[in-house]
């Protein structure tokens, strides 16, 4: 985006705001995708899916009516296979690598919290469409947070392998989470318009949940030793570069084509 | 535990109520550590297309099963007591349905 | 003493006649040593093909040109999944654990179906899998809910039930591809060339060079013939190539007015032979997939069981103290 806060008309903001909730269902919908056919146990790659596609689900909604928003004739496939990485506005948790078990199962408790506290203020909007949405959603979400969780816990106080497993996916993941609770103008914008999240406000509740988690997981609430941010911006870890080569490539090489 | 000594994940029966009104029904079998996963594993096995409003897991052991050759001692005496089906008693036309 | 050899025959004659009367065999019924190997053998098989079905497909997951398209294919390797579960199931009332099967599909003792080990190389693949891999699983699959094995002929319906999309969304595919742009209608061609001759080859081996056919017919674990239901899917689908304006890739196919049924060219049975051997282009990548996906699981699957067992005994524990 070349045009700065200040000059965004407010269907500007709400089109940022509302590619930013759909962009995270994409690339983790798109993460969970490369897990098929790898699951550690048969019944856990149907939860696997049945997880991915409830976050495919809602980025088609999201990015439906971002488009609608944008009124520039973009539909949802337009908005997911025809921006590149500078463009996308996921947060840097949901583009990092699936990794292990373990480490699929930290990204999506750490993200299913979020997006949990996220939708139940959102499920409020002010913005009829986003409040349908975030309150259809909710309810999967709900059972994510449920899956993430129990996983974590096993694996946590599991065995010796599965522990060790799971704190080093914990903390190799922790400095990705501070972003997810930044405020930018948009936010801000969004959040006086009655539309948006106070992302501050469902901080301590985000470690509260994640806290309860890991202790009942036997794990250590990790230190916060680093820190990176900027997908607000456009800004992204390598990893969002290769995901979107694969992910995007068929309409790319084929633009006029309609599959 | 018999379980824990091969690796593999114990086995459990799944029951669902398809809609209320209607008895829960045995759908197939999975594999789980415990009930609460059992429990979450049928939902995401047995119900992708919302087949249930309830279910049921039990583990395959804790199931107490008649035995075929028991069928004989078990369900033969009751073929005879033609007296528990309403056909067996003659009411005339004219009642109407009793 | 009664003579333990006519107690036996006594036995067969009693399950055969039963087979005959069309009454189902439950898991706990007598059934004869052969009956029970041979729906092992089936069963697993099909349970296999299932699974390393999901692979095929699950190379174009990632890549699947539309969301619509990605939501879609994910559902229907889910119920893949869920159907190769649904089978273990079934198998499993047979006396044998999923592991046992695991072992011996990872050992090559137990087939899978052929089909798996050939690459989706363009995306019509993708629809070709669905309109005729799922034509002619599904072709087979009716026959087999009426298979005399109740848990098979059970799971069996089921799983028709829920397959009725798979070959619906792939022959979507190939209709959007072969009406799109000339690139997507030679895709789709390509597709058609590759899976055809190896859609037939699901059938199996021609009748007369079967080796269990008998057997299995009077037993009913199998209710048709191969040729029957090769021909079946045959005179089903060649309609359904003309109506996408594609050409199956086969000189002699023509319709015979006489039989109402089309005649066709002949199945190169050593191309056959020599993937089914581990010659495909993908056998290989297949089985490793899926020993890498189960041995690389055990930690996961240890850890799950170590932490039942934990709470288990805090249970108990705290029951004690009560």
């Amino acid at each position: 985006m070349s045009v700065s806060v200040a000059e965004m008309t407010e269907q500007d903001q709400l089109f940022e705001y509302t590619v930013r909730l759909g962009d995270n269902c994409v690339i983790l919908g798109q993460r969970l995708a490369e897990w098929c056919g790898k699951s550690p146990v048969l019944e856990e790659e149907l939860a696997l899916m049945n997880v991915g596609l409830d976050l495919l689900g809602q980025a088609r909604m999201l990015l439906d009516y971002a488009g609608k928003v944008e009124g520039a004739g973009r539909d949802e496939d337009k908005l997911a296979f025809f921006r590149d990485a500078q463009a996308w506005r996921n947060l840097l948790l949901v583009e990092q690598p699936n990794g292990d078990f373990a480490k699929t199962m930290s990204r999506q408790l750490f993200f299913d919290c979020f997006q949990f506290l996220q939708y139940q203020k959102l499920s409020n909007s002010a913005d009829t469409k986003l409040a349908e949405i975030a309150t259809k959603s909710l309810k999967e979400i709900t059972y994510h947070v449920r899956h993430s969780s129990d996983w974590v816990i096993r694996l946590g106080d599991g065995t010796e392998e599965s522990h060790q497993r799971m704190q080093k996916a914990v903390d190799e993941l922790w400095g990705y989470t501070p972003e997810m609770f930044d405020m930018d103008a948009v936010d801000e914008a969004m959040l006086k318009s009655g539309v948006g999240v106070d992302l501050k406000e469902i901080e301590p509740a985000w470690k509260k949940m994640v806290e309860g988690v890991l202790s009942e997981a036997t794990l250590n609430f990790p230190e916060l030793t680093w820190q990176v941010r900027g997908s607000k911006e456009g800004k992204h870890t390598e990893h969002l570069g290769y995901l979107l080569a694969e992910m995007q490539f068929l309409p790319r090489a084929y633009p006029d084509a309609n599959w | 535990m018999s379980e824990t000594s091969t690796g593999e994940l114990p086995l459990y029966e799944v029951f669902i109520r398809s809609k209320n009104g209607l008895h829960h029904k045995h759908v197939g079998s999975l594999h789980a550590a415990d009930d609460e996963m059992a429990l979450t594993n049928a939902r995401d096995v047995y119900t992708r297309r919302s087949e249930g409003v309830s279910i049921w897991v039990v583990k395959a052991e804790n199931i107490v099963a008649s035995r075929p050759e028991d069928r004989g001692a078990f369900y033969e005496p009751n073929d005879d007591k033609m007296y528990r089906h309403p056909t067996f008693y003659n009411i005339p036309d004219e009642i109407g349905h009793m | 003493m009664t003579n333990p050899d006519t107690d036996i025959a006594k036995l067969e004659d009693d399950f055969q006649k039963k087979v005959d009367a069309e009454i189902r065999i439950e898991p706990k019924d007598w059934m004869p040593e052969g009956y029970r190997k041979t729906l092992i053998r089936q069963m697993s098989q099909h349970a296999h093909s299932e699974i390393v079905g999901m692979l095929p497909e699950g190379n174009w997951l990632t890549r699947a040109p539309s969301l619509k398209r990605k939501a879609v294919l994910m559902a229907k390797i889910q119920d893949e999944g869920g159907h190769g579960l649904y089978l273990y199931s079934a198998t499993e009332t047979l006396g044998i654990s999923r592991d046992e099967m695991y072992e011996q599909l990872h050992s090559g003792k137990a087939k899978y179906s052929s089909i798996f080990n050939y690459p989706t190389l363009n995306w019509a693949d993708i629809g070709a899998i669905g309109w005729l891999v799922d034509g002619a699983a599904i072709t087979n699959q009716i026959a087999l809910c009426r298979c005399s094995y109740g848990p098979y002929a059970r799971a069996m319906v089921k799983i028709c039930k829920e397959e009725s999309f798979h070959q619906r969304q792939g022959y979507e595919i190939m209709m959007t591809m072969a009406r799109g742009t000339k690139e997507q209608r030679e895709m789709a061609q390509d597709a058609l060339n590759r899976w055809w001759w190896p859609s037939l080859m699901m059938f199996g081996p021609h009748d007369k060079n079967s080796n269990h056919s008998n057997q299995n017919m009077a037993w009913k674990i199998k209710r048709s013939s191969n040729d029957e239901l090769r021909q079946r899917f045959i005179d089903a689908t060649v309609p359904q190539a003309e109506y996408l304006g594609l050409t199956i890739p086969d000189d002699k196919l023509a319709w015979n007015e006489e039989t109402q049924s089309y005649d066709w060219g002949e199945i190169d049975w050593d191309e056959f032979k020599n993937v089914v051997a581990g010659n495909g282009l993908c056998n290989r990548e297949r089985l490793q997939a899926r020993k890498d996906a189960h041995e690389g699981g055990k930690w996961v699957r240890d850890a799950a069981l170590a932490y039942a067992q934990k709470k288990r005994k805090r249970e108990a524990l705290k029951t004690a103290a009560a």
